[in-house]
């Protein structure tokens, strides 16, 4: 209820920086406001280490002045830094260019239905309630094994906001959400080996996270059998991606596909629609209205409806990944994806991940990837890496300090296996991944 | 005028906020026992242009204001912020805050104003430094100088960005530290084209100054050039080698291997917490004693640079590895208070909104003797790293990455072709014990870098001269 008044408060706002851009001459604007607030306590080492109360908010507004647009934005919500705010957005148009593909969204694809997707749980936790909790996962990961040797500690966050968006086209909507999260990070020592590692759980609403003992289990189960990895020498092998680090994939073909790049020609997927990019089995798709979920939402960041829609089927890529200005530079229309991609979906197959291991058979489980390395350009890859080394589908050993390597292309047509062992934490959810065959460089 | 008047007038007198109102939270802070306390104002404009496809594609202006106010007491720390500079909000926050901590009495404050600060850069607004239509004929002529430069060029993006902030911190002694840190950044970026095969280059640089940095002997066209360089480089380059072999890294910017390697792995907080592969190491060899490295926040006009850091302390050369032995740790307030040292003005944060933590600001290894060439020479079959792109580390087992984004092999003591990126891969503790020769040609990064830590990002300098390095692991696809 309060909600409702909150956000009617917030859509007025929104409505003067529309009427105030008008004023000011502008043809066309869009607008967008956020309020958000949350509690983010973390212990260490069984005591509290900070309590940090957050309060955020911000707008942002676009002017166009016929093909000429201009942008600004403000933390400062007050009358006088709207008119302010509009009127630097203003001054920026007179100084861009008339760009052809600049403009609001075709007022045909703005969504008018506004189903509840079920994103806003409050967590009525207090600062002492979650200390507790963090507590009591900080407490089972070091209580885990002896080798447990130190804390980065654990972390209960609880936020909760409103978006409000609205152009003058006549889109004017809000909504209210929520995310809580616990996660834990510890260090395991055998002799000179140290190693650290962490796990997570998120949820709109705190009755769907993960129990606070499970979280300080893996986290420290997971750090523990990382202790004395070594590296391999130079090879080329299998490589099978858990599911928590295969979603790196996926982000890679979204980047590729997505109208920015494409427009740019800094993909290594150009004139690649309706053309295959994987193996027959592969099924991409987007699911934006799932109840409660991370990545959900009826409309993108200009307002286009989203869609639940095939990226890729039968292997073959059906659609790209578009704002409104992407695809005006590349003739076509919105997809609904400014702002990025919702509940993006890999069909799970039917093995679970002691049945990849198997179809690994030899070769390398990576679990943990790091730095860039991926040249969206060329679809070169080359990135560190950690994980295990598996012999006849059984893991035998940590490894670190290696590097895998390929180009995108070729590891997209070469994945042999997709598993149902689904990570559901993130706005992309796929099971483990088997790669056939790729560069190891080591010791 | 003085910094703090500057900021003052700002941040302070728009909200109507007066010293009276300062010394109000501060009291209400410190009515609790605590070992620090502060109350951190900042007011940031910033800016942004974009060229794309030969016109001025997007600009944009940008405020971002708020206080921060944090108590901390041992190891706890109590914080919170807001976007509203108002003292009832503020009293608020300072309430929320020292629920940490145990209550008392409500305590006196007085506050004392520091002089300025040692000045690392000028009290420039780089926002007003050229005319807006003077930022467009900047962006333009570099657009069209660099598609000049070769037929093979099919993109050129270049953007332009400028911040002007204020900060004003008060602490718990009732101290009063004020700056007001100007930020430039240009960037040019192109794609070139041949025979299908399509390949980028990316340039840029800037500093703590203004916009006219960029039309001093015409720096911003020579991002252009190099941009397109390095992007007809790659349209050369083969498979590149996989497997452990002696790397030289160029001068410059690769000094990211300083950052990622060792440069976390020193901040003190990691050290406190005994979670780093460096903790409890100072007076040991962790380096050929050819390796001199230091965390430098007081170089005139560099990105990293600081005159104060974001808890007021003002900024210093700390020597972090003097000739192969490991000195010391880059610190802010709290982790120096707790390892019972000095604070070395590596107190950071992102904004505000956010806490500060040890963070580095300009680090580099001072030059050898060596002449490049001789370096190169020296070496039978490797790789020659010239550009990178990012890099990651693990601070507790120790590894790291960074990845080359030109790159050559030499073979018998030259040059000889250039490979596509990869990225390399080391061991902190260990990769500069195999530092074997230090060329003499010591250089600063450009002016690009921003470091992320715990989702905070701020802007760093990195520099080295030519180093040669017997093993390191490099993740190129040829087996």
């Amino acid at each position: 209820m309060q909600n409702q008044e909150q956000i009617a408060r917030l859509k007025n706002t929104v409505q003067t920086l529309l009427d105030e851009a008008t004023q000011q001459g502008a043809s066309a604007a869009e607008a967008g406001l956020s309020q958000e607030n949350g509690l983010s306590v973390s212990v260490r080492l069984g005591d509290v280490e900070t309590i940090e109360h957050h309060c955020d908010q911000g707008l942002g507004i676009t002017v166009y002045f016929g093909q000429r647009k201009g942008s600004a934005s403000t933390t400062d919500l007050s009358a006088e830094s709207i008119k302010e705010t509009v009127s630097a957005a203003c001054s920026i148009a007179r100084y861009t260019s008339a760009d052809d593909y600049a403009g609001l969204p075709e007022p045909a694809l703005l969504q008018t239905e506004f189903p509840d997707l079920d994103l806003y749980h409050p967590w009525s936790v207090t600062a002492d309630q979650a200390i507790a909790l963090a507590l009591t996962c900080e407490d089972a990961a070091r209580a885990y094994h002896a080798e447990i040797s130190n804390s980065e500690g654990a972390t209960v966050n609880t936020h909760q906001g409103i978006r409000v968006l609205g152009n003058t086209l006549g889109f004017l909507h809000g909504y209210a959400s929520t995310r809580h999260s616990l996660s834990c990070s510890v260090l395991a020592q055998r002799g000179d080996s140290m190693q650290r590692d962490y796990w997570y759980t998120v949820a709109r609403n705190a009755d769907f996270m993960e129990d606070a003992l499970a979280v300080g289990n893996k986290a420290a189960e997971r750090t523990l059998r990382r202790l004395d990895a070594r590296s391999l020498s130079t090879r080329q092998c299998p490589v099978l991606y858990s599911a928590e680090i295969a979603t790196s994939l996926l982000g890679s073909l979204i980047g590729a596909v997505s109208g920015g790049n494409l427009y740019r020609k800094s993909s290594f997927l150009l004139d690649a629609l309706d053309t295959p990019i994987f193996p027959e089995f592969i099924h991409i798709y987007e699911q934006p209205y799932l109840l409660g979920a991370l990545g959900s939402a009826a409309y993108d960041g200009e307002g286009v409806a989203t869609q639940t829609r095939d990226i890729v089927s039968d292997g073959v890529l059906r659609s790209y990944v578009l704002s409104t200005y992407s695809a005006r530079k590349l003739g076509l229309h919105s997809t609904g994806n400014a702002g990025g991609v919702h509940n993006l979906t890999i069909t799970p197959g039917q093995q679970d991940f002691e049945a990849l291991l198997k179809q690994l058979d030899t070769g390398l489980l990576v679990t943990e990837l790091m730095g860039q390395g991926v040249n969206m350009v060329t679809g070169d890859y080359s990135r560190g890496a950690a994980g295990f080394w598996v012999e006849r589908g059984v893991i035998q050993y940590p490894v670190e300090e290696i590097t895998i390597a390929g180009n995108l292309r070729d590891m997209f047509k070469h994945i042999v296996a997709v598993g149902n062992d689904v990570d559901y934490r993130g706005n992309v959810r796929t099971g483990s991944i088997l790669v056939e065959r790729m560069s190891i460089a080591g010791e | 005028m003085e910094l703090l008047n500057l900021a003052r007038l700002a941040i302070l007198i728009p909200a109507g906020i007066q010293d009276s109102a300062i010394e109000n939270i501060m009291g209400c802070l410190l009515s609790s026992p605590v070992d620090a306390a502060d109350i951190y104002f900042q007011s940031t404009h910033s800016e942004s242009w974009v060229m794309e496809g030969g016109i001025i594609k997007e600009g944009s202006h940008n405020i971002e204001q708020g206080a921060g106010v944090r108590a901390v007491s041992g190891e706890k720390t109590g914080f919170a912020y807001s976007d509203r500079i108002e003292l009832p909000v503020l009293l608020e926050a300072a309430n929320n805050v020292k629920a940490i901590l145990r209550q008392g009495q409500d305590a006196q404050v007085g506050l004392v104003h520091v002089g300025n600060p040692v000045r690392y850069y000028p009290v420039v607004n780089p926002l007003k430094s050229l005319a807006d239509q003077q930022k467009i004929e900047l962006l333009q002529r570099v657009d069209s100088e660099t598609r000049k430069l070769d037929s093979r060029i099919e993109e050129v993006i270049v953007s332009l960005v400028g911040v002007h902030e204020h900060i004003l911190v008060a602490n718990q002694d009732g101290t009063l530290a004020a700056d007001v840190r100007p930020l430039v950044r240009m960037n040019v970026s192109v794609i070139v084209v041949e025979n299908g095969r399509r390949e980028q280059g990316s340039m840029g640089g800037g500093g703590r100054t203004d916009y006219r940095y960029f039309l001093e002997n015409d720096r911003a066209l020579d991002f252009g050039r190099e941009a397109v360089r390095q992007a007809l480089v790659n349209l050369d380059a083969g498979e590149a080698p996989a497997g452990n072999m002696t790397v030289v890294l160029g001068p410059g910017w690769p000094g990211i291997l300083l950052h990622e390697a060792i440069g976390h792995g020193l901040e003190g907080d990691f050290n406190r917490k005994g979670t780093s592969a460096f903790s409890g190491r100072v007076g040991e060899r962790v380096a050929s004693d050819l390796c001199t490295v230091v965390d430098d926040g007081t170089l005139p006009g560099r990105r990293g640079s600081l005159s104060i850091d974001d808890e007021g302390t003002p900024t210093e050369q700390t020597v972090l590895i003097e000739k192969g032995i490991l000195k010391g740790y880059m610190q802010d307030k709290l982790n120096a208070r707790l390892m019972g040292v000095k604070p070395t003005g590596n107190g950071r944060r992102e904004s505000y909104a956010s806490l500060p933590m040890p963070r580095m600001t300009n680090t580099y290894m001072l030059p050898g003797s060596h002449d490049p060439e001789e370096i190169i020479k020296s070496v039978k079959k490797g790789l020659y790293a010239k550009n990178f792109a990012g890099g990651q580390v693990d601070i507790t087992s120790g590894k790291f990455v960074f990845s080359a984004s030109e790159a050559y092999l030499i073979e018998d003591g030259k040059i000889t072709r250039p490979v596509r990126g990869a990225t390399l891969i080391g061991n902190g503790p260990d990769v500069l014990t195999k530092v074997s020769m230090v060329g003499n040609d010591l250089e600063l990064d450009s002016g690009v870098g921003t470091c992320g830590k715990d989702g905070q990002s701020v802007p760093v300098g990195v520099g080295q001269p030519t180093l040669k390095i017997d093993g390191l692991t490099v993740g190129g696809t040829s087996v």
